[in-house]
């Protein structure tokens, strides 16, 4: 099958592939490794593999130096993520994950940035009774982490209801026909008897072999004009075609992505590139081929050049593109025409079709949890409890309460006004537009703080908004932890990478639509100077614009920063 | 001091005692502590079983005297030390001398004791020759440290702190503190098993409330001690003299300066169970503020209360590992009684007041019955829940010092394993460099029903006969009323269940193995 022109970097394969070869399909030491009594935490090997679970260890690192003194172990504990395509959740999966939350989870939820419930700070020995729950509410953490593909995304467009409903439904195909076939998640974790017999490995896991892929890779489906989920950073995008207001087919994009590592140029985000159109039933076929292609040609000796983008540019796009032909043994059809808006959430009741209502609301950072004086996780579990339609949380962080009836509405309005989350307004434009990543203190990836501190940030940043008479413009800002990218900061008009305590990376320049990559603007620098700059560019912004030009636009056009064109070019 | 004026003497502790030597004994002195609730110490129960069993000699011939040491703070005071002296009278035997009991402040009446005893003896000698005294002696009987040290209980040595840190992690509903003193220049020596006695001060917090209350002057000299040292009076408070225990005697002797009438009400004759029951959990502070206030000078009250009594603590370092070094496991005792929050004196000294480079006054306390096995390659198993871990730390220390190659067994618990997991990545070292073999954790409050140490015991029942079998020594520390109790009940259990015995059998085996030094216990 594979094409003899092209090939997959050379070199010894990382030390993931040995662990993963020699894991029996993701079982490795696990099943010992959790029962282990002495340690809350698990080996290295096994915390790779946990990754395919939807878990992985972690330790609270604002604990760290305290607890060694101590004579303790870190504070180790999970992270469970769920596998929940295009962010759908009944109510009473709500509730399980409030439930779970406050029962084994540190009490709060983040809504992820890939539309998906992330608990923190669950303890070895709940871990089975965890994802029991989540499995009887009819959810699993199955491939939310881990080399394969991860939670398919969806725009949960809430007032196209029947466009969503359809794109949905290809998210959720996609995202279960994709799913590894190994048994490992249901013999650890569901007290699933373990087959006996070892079948072929190419039987056992026909399209992922015994060794996964290179790295995660992602999928998301926009619909336009929404490019919410950011159609670009993914590995493999479908922008949803609607024509005589019925789904028509997808464009297909290939080897967008978000994650770089400081200090090595040949890493850079890059967005994913239109290669065609399918019709809605060829997009698993695509899908399909895509993965297997990255399954083939990616490279597995350096992890920070393994994701699908770098397959993408090493081997050029055409010849992936005339290899995905090759594979489908069709040509996907010349792209259509598509726009977009901007990447963020629309705020605030909507009627969908029909006579459905939809309220999007604004969650900082995606935290769910109560606060003095804000009961948000209270106020959301009241709703979960009389709502009748679903929640859908979307691709930046915030949630919408869905499919409300006309005989409901009036019930969750007042809730929402009880526990203060209908008034969007009182947050800024640039809050509205903002997103973080967990960073400090359970990622142990982070550098620098991001969800903690961009709301504090934010303050600041507001009052050079007031004085400017921006407050409601809506400007994208980002934060994240390290440079793997989870909040997508290359592609906000203001984003940060942490380097180190307190110290950030600053990028300009990305479109509002999330079609432009951004560019380093300073580099290394703490709040003071971050204020400063922004103190000088936003009161230029206000001045010199142009009648509905972005932010991200205008520093390009005012000669701030140059143009991002293409991820190659990122680091210039 | 017996030998010096020509008599033979046999040291023995209770358990080593062979019992059908009794009735070649011509003179015996029984010095016995008392535990809890009025029960023997664990080396004095086996004997003290037999001695009011039928299988009990009559024992005619024999003269006998009884020291026995205790703390009126209890209520059932040197209880064991009055039975044995009754028992030993009742089986035909002759008190020659009266018997002594002995409060926390032991030195004088036992100094009184001996001399006593001597004189009677030496009179009985000159009238009918040689004779031996063979005395019996109980685990908690001072004895001198073993090696040569100017220090010693009456003389402690003032110890440096180098480290105290508390090992609970954050959110913990527990305070538990490792505590590091320099023995540097002191001479003073250790054995793993061992334990340290410090001299605690009072909570100058505490002190201060019975000054207001009493309005006595904190600067007015006091006398204290036999030797009536004078000091002044806040000193003598926090340093020297008892204020956080009752007792029914102190009562009593302060009855005389009380105004309030009541409290001849609650001393007089019959009342007793009232006494008792308002004794219990209260300090000084308490009773000036219920039947004060009191006539007469704070000397008139301060010559009635007790010298500040002692702490042991468990060590739980090896000193082979630490040359000028002694650890301590800590556990912070606070609580609510009677509307105030109480706080355990040198617990929470240790926890709130002590910090590095104060010192310390200290002795080391050997305890000759919780040793590890002199040959190295035998199986230890250790039990040590809470506070309980310390002598296991330090009979890891030297074992790994020692490079011993017996395989070892650890069960520890507590509350939570998140916060409570004493010393936890010293025991996954030694896990992970073979000098710990297994060890086994329940972690009470993490799960919906209580998991405790007895409970993994009975888990892994199979192999622990086995160890048992194959000669391991049984090791248990810490909480005697509770824990111990159910771990001896749990070990019967398994004997009797893996072993095919009966319980009965099963608690001869266990009364074997304490006779061969194969089942130690340091309870408290």
């Amino acid at each position: 099958m594979a094409n003899t022109k092209l090939s997959a970097p050379g070199g010894n394969p990382s030390d993931v592939e040995r662990i993963k070869r020699e894991s029996n399909y993701l079982r490795g030491t696990l099943a010992a490794s959790m029962l282990e009594p002495i340690s809350a935490g698990i080996s290295d090997d096994d915390n790779r593999l946990m990754k395919f679970h939807g878990s992985y260890l972690q330790d609270d690192r604002d604990l760290r130096n305290e607890r060694q003194k101590q004579k303790l172990e870190p504070a180790y504990q999970f992270m469970l993520r769920v596998r929940m395509p295009g962010g759908v959740a009944q109510p009473g999966q709500w509730l399980v994950m409030d439930e779970l939350a406050q029962k084994y989870g540190n009490g709060t939820l983040k809504l992820t940035t890939r539309q998906t419930f992330q608990m923190h700070g669950i303890l070895k020995w709940n871990m089975k009774k965890t994802i029991q729950s989540i499995h009887q509410s009819l959810l699993d953490t199955i491939a939310a982490c881990g080399d394969v593909n991860r939670n398919v995304m969806c725009n949960p467009n809430p007032y196209q209801s029947d466009i969503h409903a359809e794109v949905y439904e290809w998210s959720k195909r996609l995202s279960n026909d994709l799913l590894p076939r190994t048994r490992a998640y249901h013999e650890l974790w569901l007290d699933e008897e373990m087959v006996a017999s070892t079948p072929e490995q190419d039987a056992y896991e026909p399209m992922y072999g015994p060794l996964y892929l290179p790295r995660k890779f992602k999928i998301g489906i926009a619909v336009p004009p929404s490019n919410d989920i950011d159609v670009f950073s993914q590995d493999l995008g479908f922008i949803a075609i609607v024509e005589d207001g019925k789904l028509a087919g997808f464009n297909v994009a290939i080897g967008g992505g978000m994650g770089m590592s400081h200090g090595d140029k040949e890493t850079y985000p890059q967005v994913a590139k239109v290669i065609g159109y399918c019709k809605p039933d060829q997009i698993y076929d695509v899908a399909e081929k895509i993965i297997t292609i990255q399954r083939d040609y990616g490279n597995r000796s350096q992890r920070k050049n393994a994701r699908f983008k770098y397959t993408v540019d090493r081997l050029g796009l055409d010849n992936v593109k005339a290899e995905l032909e090759s594979r489908l043994g069709w040509s996907l059809e010349t792209a259509k025409p598509y726009h977009f808006n901007d990447n963020g959430d629309r705020y605030g009741w909507v009627q969908g079709v029909g006579d459905k209502w939809h309220f999007t609301m604004f969650i900082q950072g995606g935290r769910i949890a109560d606060y003095d004086g804000f009961q948000l996780m209270t106020g959301l579990r009241e709703i979960a409890k009389v709502h009748t339609g679903d929640f859908r949380l979307t691709a930046n962080q915030n949630l919408i309460v869905a499919d409300v009836t006309p005989q409901k509405k009036e019930e969750i309005t007042e809730l929402l006004g009880r526990y203060g989350l209908i008034d969007v307004q009182q947050y800024s434009g640039l809050r509205r537009s903002s997103m973080a990543c967990v960073a400090l203190p359970t990622c142990g990836l982070a550098m620098a703080e991001a969800e903690r501190y961009l709301p504090v940030l934010i303050d600041k940043i507001e009052g050079i908004l007031d004085e400017n008479g921006l407050r409601n413009e809506e400007i994208t800002i980002r934060m994240t932890g390290c440079p793997n990218g989870c909040a997508r900061h290359a592609l906000s008009e203001i984003g940060f990478i942490g380097k180190a305590p307190g110290k950030y990376n600053m990028y300009l320049g990305a479109a509002f639509d999330g079609s432009r990559l951004s560019k380093m603007y300073r580099e290394n620098i703490g709040e003071e100077e971050i204020l400063r700059e922004l103190g000088t560019l936003l009161p230029r912004y206000a001045k010199e614009r142009e009648s509905g030009e972005h932010f991200g636009d205008f520093v390009i056009r005012a000669g701030v920063i140059a143009a991002t064109t293409d991820g190659t070019n990122f680091h210039d | 001091m017996f030998e010096e004026k020509g008599f033979q003497v046999t040291l023995s502790s209770m358990n080593d005692f062979k019992t059908n030597q009794l009735k070649k004994v011509q003179q015996l002195l029984v010095v016995v502590s008392t535990h809890g609730e009025g029960e023997p110490p664990d080396n004095a129960i086996s004997f003290h079983e037999f001695m009011h069993s039928k299988r009990a000699p009559r024992l005619e011939g024999m003269k006998f005297s009884v020291l026995s040491l205790g703390d009126s703070s209890y209520e059932q005071y040197c209880q064991t030390g009055k039975e044995f002296d009754a028992r030993l009278e009742a089986l035909g035997a002759t008190r020659f001398h009266d018997r002594v009991d002995c409060d926390v402040d032991f030195e004088e009446p036992t100094k009184a004791w001996l001399e006593g005893v001597l004189k009677r003896l030496t009179e009985e000698q000159e009238g009918a020759g040689t004779a031996a005294a063979p005395a019996v002696e109980s685990p908690s009987a001072p004895s001198a440290p073993a090696a040569e040290s100017a220090y010693s209980r009456t003389n402690p040595f003032e110890a440096e702190v180098l480290a105290n840190i508390n090992l609970n992690g954050r959110g913990s509903n527990k305070e538990t503190r490792h505590l590091e003193l320099s023995l540097e220049g002191s001479g003073l020596t250790y054995k793993a098993g061992d334990a340290l006695g410090i001299y605690p001060h009072n909570d100058p917090e505490l002190v201060d409330l019975l000054l207001a209350e009493t309005k006595w002057d904190p600067q007015a000299e006091v006398a204290v001690g036999k030797q009536g040292d004078k000091r002044p009076l806040r000193e003598a408070l926090i340093e020297h003299l008892e204020i956080t225990v009752l007792t029914k005697a102190l009562l009593e002797k302060l009855a005389p300066l009380a105004t309030n009438p009541d409290l001849a009400q609650l001393t007089a004759a019959g009342n007793e169970a009232a006494l008792k029951a308002y004794v219990k959990g209260r300090d000084l502070l308490d009773f000036v503020r219920d039947y004060g206030p009191l006539e007469g000078s704070a000397q008139d009250v301060v010559s009635h209360l007790r010298k500040i009594p002692v702490r042991l603590y468990s060590i739980a370092s090896s000193q082979t590992a630490n040359p000028d070094e002694v650890h301590l496991t800590i556990g912070a005792v606070r609580y609510d009684a009677f509307g105030r929050a109480r706080k355990g004196v040198c617990s929470t000294q240790t926890a709130e007041r002590l910090e590095v480079g104060d010192k310390v006054s200290v002795y080391v306390q050997p305890n000759n019955h919780f040793k590890l096995p002199e040959d190295s390659n035998t199986p230890i198993i250790m039990v040590g829940p809470g506070t309980g871990i310390a002598p296991f730390r330090s009979f890891m220390q030297e074992r790994e010092e020692t490079g011993a190659s017996g395989p070892s067994w650890l069960f520890f618990g507590d509350q939570h394993f998140v916060t409570d997991f004493l010393y936890q990545t010293e025991w996954q070292r030694w896990i992970k460099d073979g000098v710990l073999t297994r060890m086994d954790v329940a972690f009470s409050r993490d799960t919906d029903e209580k998991v405790y140490v007895q409970h993994r015991m009975r888990q892994h029942a199979k192999e622990l006969y086995e160890w048992l079998d194959q000669g391991a020594v049984f090791y248990v520390c810490g909480d005697m009323k509770n824990m111990a109790k159910d771990v001896h009940q749990t070990l019967a259990e398994i004997i009797s269940a893996e072993g095919g015995k009966s319980l009965e059998e099963a608690e001869a085996y266990l009364a074997e193995m304490k006779k061969s030094h194969r089942y130690q216990r340091d309870v408290y």
